[in-house]
């Protein structure tokens, strides 16, 4: 046995990629190769299962009937928040708010807290790794308040600059937003230290963790965030779900983001008294299946476990990062000293878009664009890359498929 | 689904790699630039019309293989022609990649339907139209294009 084929048994990759069905998909005629998991991951059978049994035997709408299936959904939808809640080690379930994605997250801390307590000449905290979730949202705060963004910098390879974040900070910094891992690089940034220096000055943060959650353990008290959010479909789960952690303390001094049924105590044409957390954020009817189907995918992810996943994504980076690296004609963008199983290059007189659509030609998917982070590209003056990216589900042998891929373009762009 | 390999054809792959008419006109009289941001295509293009005829014409950008052969072989094509001649390759090389026009049929298109091959290719359609966008904004006198 190779010692590549020791590390695809310690975790038993050939086993549980048989739970994941689309990957035995033929396109253009070649086994898929999926290496497009930062933008949304696959469904084992497992996950898809749990919406089959709660569509079969358990819908209702929750929190309002009295019959049999709304208490039965009821019970399901905040056993999933207790799942959320374990997940990231939060410490109430009450603090785990459902949102539709990491998108919706944010852009409800935004308003719930950004519109509350920002002021003219407030200044908040960005970094240049943010995906455009994470910096629209506060600019249109930041334009309706009179506050600014400043940016956090980062070097060469794609690490964020500690230093120059502990300058940025002044009397007038109100809020930090910080990803956990960069979409577009892989950098895993030091959101712990950060955090600190952060608090240090009395200032909240919220963590992007959609890049996270998947590849990582993560533990919300240990890196003392106020915030994080994540998206359920880049966790094996469903679209249209995700989860916000907030500090209970923090989350009922906010206001609602959106107005409705389900996050009120008691409504008169005079006054409404909204409902504790975390129904105050939870308007109108959630995607109940979808949350419930969230909570079956952290049990599949926890059952294999984030530190093996993370161990052998670790592998498969090295793997590919090595096999790009001997390729002549590679660039490879990002090479922070900590990444997740990210790569973004660049080839030679090739430009991404045509990279991506020859590649496909071959079954291999990966994603070519801005990635939604412009800042990004303009810091490594690329309009755009090619990026790889990984699950525990890729094998090496699949690295082999993307580089002799790659090869295949070199030679006809020769 | 379509073989992409089978659009990359050793004309475009050599428009790609030596784009004729590459540089922009210092005495342009039309200018217009050319962007699809979520694909990275982006291209500026200069034309200098004397009377109602393209005389000269300029490209420089940053593109794909697709959206920059297409757009030296459309400078190609369209110097020396009328601003009437070129709108109507406009129309045609729209149509041809939308699978509106049949590249068999008559049309004015010459070499370009070397580019037909689109049609089967969403994504990409937008790539090679870009350019003919573009020059149909330099002649109307709005300054950006996109086909996003």
């Amino acid at each position: 046995m190779s010692a590549r084929d020791t590390l695809e048994a310690e975790l038993d990759v050939a086993r549980l990629r048989r739970d994941f069905p689309i990957l035995d998909l033929r396109v253009n005629g070649k086994p898929l190769v999926f290496l497009d998991n930062a933008a949304s991951s696959q469904m084992p059978r497992q996950v898809m299962a749990r919406w089959v049994k709660y569509r079969s035997e358990q819908h209702a709408n929750i929190h309002r009937a009295v019959h049999y299936l709304s208490e039965t959904a009821t019970a399901e939808y905040e056993a999933a928040r207790r799942k959320v809640q374990a997940f990231l080690n939060a410490g109430a379930d009450r603090e785990i708010i459902f949102t539709s994605g990491t998108t919706d997250g944010i852009n409800l801390v935004a308003h719930g807290y950004g519109r509350r307590f920002f002021g003219p000449g407030d200044e908040i905290i960005l970094t240049t790794l943010e995906h455009h979730s994470n910096i629209v949202p506060w600019q249109m705060v930041a334009e309706e308040k009179g506050a600014k963004i400043r940016v956090v910098p980062v070097n060469d390879r794609g690490e964020l600059l500690v230093d120059e974040y502990r300058k940025l900070f002044n009397a007038r910094t109100k809020f930090v937003a910080m990803t956990h891992v960069s979409n577009a690089l892989g950098t895993i940034t030091p959101v712990k230290e950060m955090i600190t220096i952060a608090h240090e000055r009395g200032v909240p943060v919220l963590v992007d963790g959609a890049q996270a959650v998947p590849h990582l353990k993560v533990d919300v008290q240990d890196l003392g965030c106020d915030f994080y959010v994540f998206s359920g479909h880049k966790l094996c789960g469903p679209t249209g779900i995700g989860a916000l952690y907030g500090k209970a303390e923090l989350l009922e001094k906010m206001q609602p983001f959106k107005g409705g049924g389900d996050m009120i105590l008691s409504v008169t044409f005079e006054k409404t008294t909204y409902a504790p957390i975390p129904a105050k954020f939870e308007a109108g009817t959630p995607p109940i299946g979808e949350a419930i189907t969230l909570g079956a995918a952290i049990d599949y992810l926890s059952a294999i476990g984030l530190e093996r996943i993370a161990a052998y994504e670790t592998d498969l980076l090295d793997y590919a990062t090595d096999q790009l690296h001997r390729m002549p004609g590679v660039r490879l963008i990002g090479t922070a000293e900590k990444k997740a199983a990210v790569l973004s290059f660049a080839l030679d007189g090739v430009h991404p878009h045509d990279v991506g659509s020859l590649l496909n030609d071959d079954g291999v998917a990966i994603r070519t664009g801005h990635h939604c982070a412009q800042p990004v590209m303009q810091r490594f003056k690329v309009p755009a890359t090619s990026r790889a990216s990984f699950a525990f589900y890729n094998t090496m042998a699949e690295v082999d498929a993307l580089v002799a891929s790659l090869g295949r373009v070199q030679k006809l762009f020769a | 689904m379509t073989d992409s390999r089978q659009l990359y054809q050793e004309m475009i792959l050599e428009h790609n790699k030596k784009p004729r008419n590459w540089g922009l006109l210092a005495d342009a009289t039309h200018k217009a630039e050319g962007v699809n941001p979520l694909c990275g295509d982006h291209i500026h293009l200069s034309l200098r019309l004397a009377g109602d005829t393209v005389e000269a014409v300029g490209f420089e950008g940053e593109a794909c293989a697709i959206c920059k052969a297409s757009a030296s072989m459309m400078t190609a094509i369209v110097k020396g022609k009328t601003r009437a001649d070129a709108e109507q390759m406009v129309q045609e090389f729209r149509d041809m990649t939308t699978g509106k026009l049949d590249p068999a049929g008559p049309h004015h298109l010459g070499r370009l339907t070397v580019f037909a091959g689109v049609r089967d290719l969403p994504t990409r359609v937008k790539c090679a139209i870009l350019p003919w966008h573009t020059l149909h904004a330099a002649f109307a006198g709005t300054d950006t294009a996109s086909t996003e």
